[in-house]
């Protein structure tokens, strides 16, 4: 199959129109615009809308209401943007409405900047809408990742009846890479028999995520929660590297997971046994595999590019008896190789003193 | 014998629970007459907000959507954008449209979309217990301005119609009361002059119902009706504010 030289921002973008989407509604944000700029031209050009909204807030409650007549749907944004988008993502939740949701993640907290950060790791997994929900969550790591993991959202979200959320950033969004569009072939689904289009003849439809009864909203919430369990059963997705008997297990996503790749590589030239984990899917989150790995190495580093963030769910994951480290660059920068296998070489040199 | 007035198929048997000598129940039934006459019952979405418009999905036969506080028109641009035959609706009161949804309700117009909002202008919230509304008039008393609205304080009552009467995308647009005989028949005439519009692919309609709100007002429900033909008409006056009818616009 050709491969094709692409910003990440413009891939992410053409994989919608190829799994289908022909409806995007976005607001302007850096460094997230060319997936809007791409889809102006792209999506008329196949049938389909392109609108701009006059708000981020406008833009998700315009994909909830496509969504809610059955078609696939895309509305991506950046940092501030998504934290307006978050009432929305929460009434997605509660109605069961597919949607695919990007976040070109940037610097904050606040205005912040705009380059390429992971300081919105618990606004994506823990949900940073109100109530009792769970957002489906992956994390592409290069181009070509973009796409496939782009084709997957909009099918999970289709089987799930959920929004998913592709959490990438500024790096990912800006760089370009060789990619491939493979044929969109995920198995079928059944019909979207719960979408409004009028009546037509049928029984009137509602969606509703309202209910005033609070015996009634629990069970709403059991309903999802059981969904949620199978998620976590079904769509953990997660990659391995390096060498399979290690002294020490790196854990990290994205952007932080490249740069762990180069460190693995680097640190065995220097003669160091290193092991990387990528969760690929940051929810459902690959807690149990983690947890194996991390008993097999003895100890751990987790490196991201926050302050400590993704750190607390391998902590959950692994337990107390095997020491976690973290490394972490914040604001907008990108950890080294150099400065990670320094702190690598300091890990093991403490655990050994200890 | 000639049957001449029977509850309209498109409304639901089923009783209001709108508070006593609230119009909500007129202007719901007044659309679901509309929808009848139209034939659209099949090919019509409503979207509801919140507050005490939140019920209209009770009470109305047709497909509907809910959503949150002043999202209505951002959400049925999406229902329409993906349906472009269908009639869409959304159904508002004056806080959710004039407050918090300020920007979506505008910016629908302004994109000429082609959907009809309907907004109850009760000059109250009235669901979250009578506090003030962009649309509450100077000197009334609400929970949040117990002395009465000052407009040095709390800014003057918006006048929404007249707003979005100077916007090329919105073509239809009018203000009715329903506290008389006759003001019913031309508000009927407004709702089905409304989504003839959007029928015709026009641009963006609305018809704004003035409404008692008896609860929150502290008024009987005959008061309340005096209280719209006395107080609310001279901030709000009747009459249709645009008509792309008179060659305004055509989208």
């Amino acid at each position: 199959m050709k491969k094709i030289l692409m910003k990440g921002n413009d891939a992410i973008a053409e994989a919608a129109v190829r799994a289908g989407c022909l409806f995007y509604f976005g607001y302007p944000i850096t460094p997230q615009t060319e997936i809007s700029e791409y889809l102006s031209w792209r999506l008329p050009e196949v049938g389909g809308v392109f609108l701009q909204a006059e708000s981020e807030i406008a833009a998700v409650y315009m994909a909830y209401g496509a969504s809610a007549t059955g078609k696939r749907v895309m509305t991506s944004s950046s940092g501030p943007g998504m934290s307006l988008k978050q009432e929305g993502i929460s009434y997605l939740a509660c109605a069961e409405l597919p949607c695919v949701i990007v976040n070109i993640s940037r610097g904050g907290p606040g205005l912040g900047n705009i380059q390429p950060s992971q300081g919105d790791y618990f606004q994506a997994v823990k949900g940073g809408g109100h109530g009792d929900y769970r957002v489906i969550v992956l994390a592409p790591s290069s181009v070509q990742e973009m796409v496939d993991l782009n084709y997957l959202a909009f099918h999970l979200a289709d089987l799930y009846r959920n929004p998913v959320l592709i959490l990438s950033d500024g790096m990912l969004g800006q760089m370009m890479e060789p990619v491939v569009f493979w044929e969109y072939d995920f198995p079928e689904l059944p019909p979207k028999d719960w979408a409004i289009q009028g009546k037509n003849g049928r029984e009137r439809k509602i969606i509703l995520p309202l209910n005033l009864d609070p015996r009634e909203m629990e069970q709403v919430n059991l309903r999802l929660a059981k969904k949620y369990r199978r998620v976590e059963e079904y769509e953990i997705r997660f990659e391995c590297f390096g060498q399979e008997e290690a002294d020490l297990l790196l854990v990290g996503y994205g952007t932080s997971a490249r740069v762990l790749k180069s460190v693995v590589r680097k640190g065995e030239k220097q003669g160091l046994r290193l092991r990387l984990l990528r969760p690929i899917s940051l929810y459902p989150f690959p807690s149990r595999v983690i947890k194996e790995e991390a008993q097999r190495a003895g100890r751990v580093l987790v490196v991201e590019m926050n302050l400590g963030q993704m750190v607390e769910d391998v902590t959950l994951a692994v337990g107390d008896r095997v020491p976690i480290h973290f490394h972490g660059r914040s604001g907008g920068l990108i950890p080294t190789v150099d400065e990670i296998l320094e702190k690598i070489r300091f890990v093991l040199k403490s655990e050994e003193s200890s | 014998m000639k049957t001449i007035f029977e509850r309209p198929k498109t409304l639901l048997e089923k009783p209001f629970t709108y508070c006593p000598g609230c119009h909500h129940g007129l202007a719901n039934r007044l659309i679901a007459e509309v929808i009848d006459e139209l034939g659209q019952a099949d090919t019509t979405i409503g979207v509801g907000p919140v507050g005490c418009s939140v019920y209209i999905y009770e009470f109305i036969d047709i497909d509907f959507v809910m959503g949150p506080h002043g999202r209505a028109p951002a959400v049925a641009t999406g229902i329409k954008r993906c349906l472009p035959d269908v009639l869409v609706f959304s159904y508002q009161g004056d806080g959710d449209i004039a407050a918090i949804g300020t920007a979506e309700i505008v910016h629908t117009a302004v994109r000429g979309e082609c959907i009809t909002a309907f907004f109850v202008n009760n000059a109250i919230f009235g669901m979250t217990g009578g506090q003030m509304a962009p649309t509450t008039l100077t000197g009334q008393q609400t929970t949040t301005t117990p002395a009465g609205r000052d407009p040095l304080r709390t800014g003057h009552p918006l006048r929404l119609g007249e707003m979005l009467g100077q916007l090329e995308g919105s073509s239809y647009l009018a203000r009715v009361a329903l506290t008389k005989p006759n003001l019913i028949k031309q508000a009927k005439e407004a709702v089905r002059r409304a989504f003839l519009t959007q029928q015709e692919k026009r641009g963006f309609s609305m018809v704004e119902f003035l409404s008692p709100c008896p609860t929150n007002w502290k008024m009987t429900p005959t008061d309340a009706v005096d209280w719209v033909d006395k107080e609310m008409k001279n901030v709000f006056p009747l009459g249709v504010i645009k008509d792309w009818k008179e060659g305004v616009h055509v989208h």
